[in-house]
């Protein structure tokens, strides 16, 4: 019974202009990621050559004695027992640490940032906090809850947390009154206002935040390993610098780097599933970083 | 049952802040009823208070002072059956056309596939059937209009307000949705409150239309349109009557309108 008539719903793109789009889309592809190659093999290169001629490879070590680190500690192993190990143990304490802080960051901000009277009482708390230097408290939580693993988790918690909160709450602060009073008017409980409204308005500014949360909480975990630990990679960079073995240091950073571009490709997918209603405009393509 | 009006205001005032830390009155000493099944038209200058006249129907703001019924009793909180289209529209973003008007009923309880089947009925009724999967930013401004129609009209309100809904839509989609809306309100006997500019487009839908004063708002003056029903808004417009009917509530809608625009330019 449909009354208004509309006009059809695509038409048929000439298949010369796809096949023209696809191949410029692939061309820049292809000169961006050269260029990006071209770029690391002349940083290495003049590392190497620097190492090798003219400083101090004892300091400085050099591109391929990192290279031998790495080959070495996943073939034989490190001084700690196998990297993966090693690996693992870093991983789950960023992994929990950022769970529990990002849920923890997300609840509170989304009820104080709706809820003024909530908000008035806790800022002056939640700014004092924020501005404990957190590696401090590392060394606290060393104290508190010992060499394990928990002291790990609770250093990354505190910095994923105060990372999320605050993106939380600005999140749930900015949300359209038009909609939220749409959604009243059509039935909606204060909670269903919350899960169907508020949330899901907060989500970009929230996982804006996750981004840099997870680096935040492998800094946390590995800090804390660095602190005081019985395993994981603070603690294979913290051996590598008390036996001045300097591309020890270097290797662990790098297994540190790629641990974090892994999981921000896992959050970038994440976020383009639950952003699909978003118009496509900045993240996806031209500008993106 | 008592057959009393279904809306009624009783010298209801609203006062906001202003800017500048003064105080603004919206609506002042405002008085008006609406029978159930009456069509009633409200068109008054811009920024004159019609929005928050509305509002205070809904239950969304409280009076200042005075009392909004609904059905007889003071409005605390929002009445049950209300729809209220606002004049910016609400559509989610983050939901796709069909769940978006499938929103009424996911509120109220109905099953996640209960919901959408009621929804998509009315997703064919507003012609918008090709485009349930898209999301707003996908949609004209028109279209996403009819979204928020939809869902409003989807929980089979009894009172319904409507804010300038169609001020947005070309000249031709504008009359398929007055006639699509005079269609679908015609078996259901639902309180309709629609505010508008566009006096052809109060005359030709309501049964009463309400002129309202320059800021604050208040009740100028009272028209009936004694247009046989079933109307086609685009005939309805040719005929003789209603052309009687549109001079005289100019006559009066006119004086407000310059008084509104004499103080605009006064204050810039
Ligand atoms: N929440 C608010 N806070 C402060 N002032 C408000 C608020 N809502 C409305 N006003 C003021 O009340 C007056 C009436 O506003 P309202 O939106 O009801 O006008 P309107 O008749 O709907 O205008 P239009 O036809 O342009 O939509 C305006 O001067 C506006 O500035
Ligand atoms: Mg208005």
């Amino acid at each position: 019974m449909s009354a208004v008539s509309l006009p059809a719903e695509t038409e048929a793109i000439p298949a010369r202009e796809l096949t023209g789009a696809a191949r410029a889309a692939r061309n820049r592809r292809l000169k961006v990621w050269s260029i990006r190659v071209v770029l690391v093999a002349v940083w290495l290169g003049s590392w190497e050559l620097a190492a090798t001629y003219w400083i101090d490879p004892f300091f400085y070590s050099k591109p391929s004695e990192v290279w031998a680190k790495l080959v070495d500690w996943f073939t034989v192993g490190t001084s700690q027992g196998s990297i993966w190990t090693n690996i693992a143990a870093t991983m789950q304490e960023a992994v929990i640490g950022f769970l529990i802080g990002a849920l923890a960051g997300i609840v509170l901000g989304v009820l104080l940032g709706r809820s003024p009277l909530l908000s008035d009482i806790c800022a002056p708390f939640i700014k004092a906090l924020n501005a404990v230097p957190r590696i401090v408290l590392a060394a606290l939580f060393v104290i508190w809850f010992g060499l394990g693993m928990q002291s790990k988790i609770a250093t990354a918690f505190i910095l994923v947390f105060f990372a999320v909160f605050f993106n939380a709450f600005q999140g749930a602060r900015e949300v359209d009154r038009n909609l939220i009073n749409n959604a009243r008017v059509l039935g909606a409980s204060r909670f269903q206002v919350l899960m169907t409204i508020v949330l899901p308005s907060a989500t970009s500014w929230i996982l804006a935040s996750l981004h840099s949360a997870f680096g935040f909480a492998l800094i946390g975990a590995v800090v804390g390993e660095v602190v005081g630990a019985e395993t994981g990679l603070g603690l294979l960079i913290s051996r590598s610098q008390g036996n001045f073995d300097t591309p020890g240091i270097y290797a662990g950073m790098i297994v540190i780097t790629v641990l974090a571009l892994l999981a921000e490709a896992i959050l970038t997918a994440l976020e383009k599933r639950l952003l699909k209603w978003r118009p496509t405009a900045a993240h996806e393509q031209g500008a993106q970083l | 049952m008592t057959t009393g009006p279904v809306i009624e205001l009783r010298a209801a005032t609203k006062r906001f802040r202003g800017a500048t830390g003064g105080v603004h009155t919206a609506v002042r000493e405002l008085t008006l009823s609406v029978q159930p099944g009456e069509f009633v038209a409200v068109v008054g200058p811009t920024g004159c208070g019609k929005s928050t006249t509305l509002s205070l129907v809904s239950g969304l703001e409280p009076p200042s002072s005075g009392i909004a019924l609904v059905r007889g009793e003071p409005v605390l909180g929002i009445p049950e059956g209300i729809g209220y289209m606002f004049q910016n529209d609400a559509v989610q973003p983050w939901r796709s056309v069909l769940d978006n008007v499938a929103a009424g009923p996911r509120y109220r309880g109905a099953s996640k596939a209960k919901a959408r089947e009621k929804a998509r009925v009315w997703v064919e009724k507003v012609g918008l059937a090709k485009f349930a999967g898209y999301y707003p930013h996908q949609l004209s401004g028109g279209m996403r209009k009819r979204v928020a129609l939809a869902a409003t009209l989807v929980n089979e309100p009894s009172i319904l307000l409507m804010d300038e809904p169609f001020s947005a839509l070309d000249v031709q989609t504008r009359a398929l949705m007055q006639d699509e809306l005079l269609r679908l309100w015609s078996g259901t006997n639902a309180a309709v409150v629609f505010v508008t500019h566009d006096l052809d487009e109060a005359i030709a839908l309501a049964d009463k239309v309400i002129v309202m004063t320059a800021s604050p708002a208040t009740v100028k003056s009272t028209f009936d349109v004694h247009l046989p029903r079933p109307r086609l808004v685009e005939e309805i417009r040719m005929t003789p009557e209603f052309q009687s009917v549109y001079r005289e509530i100019w006559e009066s809608l006119r004086e407000e309108v310059d008084k509104a625009r004499e103080r605009s330019v006064v204050a810039s």
